[in-house]
């Protein structure tokens, strides 16, 4: 019961629509290249997100993090845990 | 005494405007991500004392995974400048200033440049420089480097810094950023294993933290043995199990809490206003769901347009007469008043004249091309670009970041394959390296200038297009066919800033458009001129070394006939075609003199014009059309090649590309011209 509740609370960035807010709370996955870009660009835990838009053709998204603009392919999104 | 400054930030904080402001040089500024790509010097200008600039690539961070970040990262450790400026966008500080931890934790003598001043009180909001200060334990000046407002004062600092290490000896206190459980760690590091290490670069804090980190390079660079590897890591795996996390993020989410409790503290942010800004009005119009590609393919037609259209075409009529007519004549009734030798009269007017003559023509042209691709970039619409890109690129494998190198490609492959460097994926490089061939640079201009004059006069502007669009083409297959089979790999990442809409000052573009203009210019007096002294020469006379009647008998002839045999079923079998080719490689734009030379016009009368009929009478539009595909996709140019050995490191890579490319345009020029011929073309 605990982890089916805590499963529906824990949504990744990608299922996210534009003009949602959202915190990070975790970044899922290995540590490697991917993981450490997105943590250089800022994306890291507490870090608040807004969604702005997806592009013409569906994907990558551009969001708004630490006051600036930032796109991220879907498949990347996916790893990014939010709440 | 000499004192060495290094310039280090993100990419699009103003570090290239700055490096201009300081040096006085006419350095070219862009706006995406990466545009800083080699290392730059540049005298200081504006202060007393010899002091030399250094401007490092524009990285976010100095986790080595880029060239760029490895290249900064080097400099810095290895070459000790006596002060790193870095220079931080004050309108997106909070980002900007992790690569500021970065450089503290090294113990560089840092001074902080806050760039971009003006936007930030324009916005209304407030930045405290004495808190940011007390933080960072390190001198804040605010700067706007695009008006030049606080660069003297920012040097004057940085001078007194580099003084004051000199004198006192002791460098900058590296603040500590950390919490206690991560300083603890550090410490201990520093206190047991440190001093255990043989070789050591950098000071003994930063190594410290770097071991922490797990980082591999240092580890290498220090040759770090097992042993301590395994006492490093119960550090590791004690701060992994409190936070939960990765040592690599721990350490990088630690550093966000600094600069988010520096900036929370520092920062006054004015209330935001609901309105949308400038930059969200035009990209809500650019990266429209609808709208996006066909405007991005209206503005590549715009600009073809206005490059082939009547502008263009006025400035190539205006320069020929120029060179060709006003210039070729009075060389001509000089040398023939001086009675000069008939071979020397030749050589001049037909060799140099008509050679060089040829390509200058068109160096208005390319500059108009350059012109508009230097909007594109400095406005940060290539990034946009990129974005609405994207999706396309990686059903190719590829990721919307090649497509800025490639669009660059569109102007010079040099630069172009250069840029690649911001690719993080060794594979997806290559391949982008491989591709950016197969984009028509500005030096194939005037190879469909002079063709299409020739033989689709009425609609030159939709011929050159299409070629453009079989360059794009051709790259679509090759990159869906390359990567399925000799570049296999997974899809690299794709995770890139987009810069806001900047208006581009008239002053950088017209630095970049002379820029590219002069490179032009500077290639037609050297290269172009060698290699049109030798073509006239080798066509001038045979194998003994004797003047000749029919350049037909000269040594050229027999090359050219030699090797035309290879081209007769693209239906350019003609030596004169075989051997303007050959010269393409020492440049594309070669092709066009070789022929002017070949053909032996610059008659010092009507120039070109003359070329244009004698094409007439060697190619029908069918083999002109299949000899301007030919031209798009065969070889690299020498300068490009030379680039592409240089990036790739690699001759097999380097001889595969030169070797796939051509392939390809003579199976495509084979098919344009026996298709067609089929069709009933002709």
């Amino acid at each position: 019961m605990l982890r089916k509740g805590l499963s529906r609370l824990a949504r990744t960035l990608k299922e996210l629509k534009p003009g949602e807010k959202a915190i990070i709370s975790k970044i899922e996955g290995e540590k490697g290249a991917i993981k450490k870009r997105l943590m250089d660009m800022g994306v890291t835990r507490g870090a608040e997100v807004l969604i702005r838009k997806v592009a013409p053709l569906g994907d990558p998204i551009e969001v708004n993090i630490r006051g600036y603009e930032l796109t991220i392919r879907k498949s990347e999104a996916e790893w990014i845990i939010v709440e | 005494m000499s004192l060495k400054f290094a310039l280090v930030g993100n990419p699009n904080c103003g570090k290239t405007t700055l490096f201009n402001e300081i040096t006085g040089s006419t350095q070219y500024v862009g706006n995406w991500p990466g545009v800083t790509i080699e290392k730059r010097e540049g005298k200081a200008k504006k202060i007393e004392g010899d002091i030399r600039i250094i401007d490092l690539p524009g990285i976010y961070s100095l986790s080595p995974y880029s060239m760029e970040e490895i290249i900064a990262r080097d400099y810095i450790v290895k070459e000790k400048p006596d002060v790193v400026i870095n220079i931080v966008d004050a309108t997106n500080i909070e980002r900007n200033l992790y690569l500021t931890t970065q450089l503290l934790e090294l113990g560089a003598n840092v001074v902080v440049a806050l760039n971009m001043m003006d936007a930030v009180e324009a916005k209304g909001d407030k930045i405290n420089f004495g808190v940011l200060e007390a933080f960072l334990k390190v001198p804040v000046m605010p700067i706007s480097a695009s008006k030049g407002r606080g660069v003297k004062e920012l040097l004057e600092k940085a001078l007194q810094v580099a003084q004051a290490v000199v004198s006192t000896g002791i460098s900058a206190s590296t603040p500590e950023l950390h919490n206690d459980s991560i300083m603890n760690c550090i410490r201990e590091i520093e206190e047991t294993i440190v001093p255990k290490l043989k070789s050591k670069s950098g000071n003994s804090r930063w190594i410290a933290l770097k071991l922490l980190e797990g980082d591999e390079n240092v580890q290498k660079a220090l040759e770090v043995p097992g042993a301590l590897l395994t006492e490093i890591n119960v550090y590791q795996e004690k701060l992994e199990k409190k936070y939960d996390m990765d040592i690599e993020t721990v350490i990088a989410d630690s550093r966000y809490q600094f600069t988010t409790n520096v900036v929370s503290k520092a920062v006054k942010k004015q209330e935001q206003s609901s309105n949308l800004t400038v930059s969200d009005k035009i990209d809500k119009v650019v990266t429209n769901r609808i709208l996006a590609i066909p405007l991005f393919l209206a503005m590549m037609f715009g600009i073809f347009s206005v490059t082939f259209g009547t502008i263009g075409s006025f400035t190539v009529d205006f320069v020929d007469g120029l060179v060709n007519g006003t210039l070729g004549n009075f060389l001509s009734s000089l040398l023939e008043g001086a009675g000069a030798a008939s071979w020397l009269h030749d050589l001049i007017v037909k060799g140099i004249i008509g050679g060089m003559g040829s390509m200058l023509v068109f160096v208005p042209q390319i500059m108009i091309l350059f012109f508009f691709l230097s909007i594109l970039e400095d406005t940060g619409y290539m990034a946009r670009a990129a974005f609405v890109m994207d999706r396309l690129l990686r059903k190719l494998g590829l990721s919307g970041k090649s497509f800025i190198p490639m669009l660059i490609g569109f102007g010079c492959g040099v630069p172009a394959v250069m840029s690649t460097r911001t690719l993080e994926n060794e594979k997806d490089r290559r391949l982008t390296i491989m591709l950016i061939p197969f984009m028509s640079c500005g030096a194939r201009l005037p190879i469909y200038a002079l063709y299409t004059a020739a033989f689709f006069a009425n609609n030159q502007t939709m011929v050159v297009f299409s070629l453009y669009l079989l360059g794009i083409v051709i790259a679509v297959l090759s990159g869906f066919i390359l990567k399925k089979t000799i570049l296999k790999g997974e899809v690299a990442p794709f995770v890139m800033e987009l810069p806001p809409y900047r208006i581009p000052t008239l002053k950088g573009l017209l630095i970049h458009m002379w820029d590219k203009g002069k490179g032009f210019v500077k290639k037609a007096g050297t290269i172009i001129f060698a290699a049109s002294v030798v073509i006239w020469f080798l066509q001038y006379a045979n194998f003994s070394f004797q003047a000749v009647a029919d350049p037909g008998d000269s040594m050229l002839g027999a090359i050219g006939k030699t090797i035309a045999p290879i081209f007769s079923p693209l239906g350019f079998g003609d030596w004169k075609s075989a051997v303007a080719l050959l010269t393409g490689f020492i440049a594309k734009e070669a092709v066009v003199s070789a022929m002017g030379i070949l053909h032996g016009v610059a008659e010092a009368t009507e120039g070109s014009t003359d070329l244009i009929t004698a094409l007439r009478t060697s190619f029908t539009p069918l083999t002109a059309y299949a000899f301007m595909a030919f031209s798009l996709l065969y070889l690299p140019c020498m300068a490009a090649f030379a680039t592409i050995k240089r990036e790739m490191n690699s001759w097999k890579w380097t001889l595969i590309t030169a070797g796939y490319s051509t392939g390809v345009a003579w199976l495509v020029a084979f098919l344009i011209f026996q298709v067609g011929k089929l069709m009933g073309f002709r």
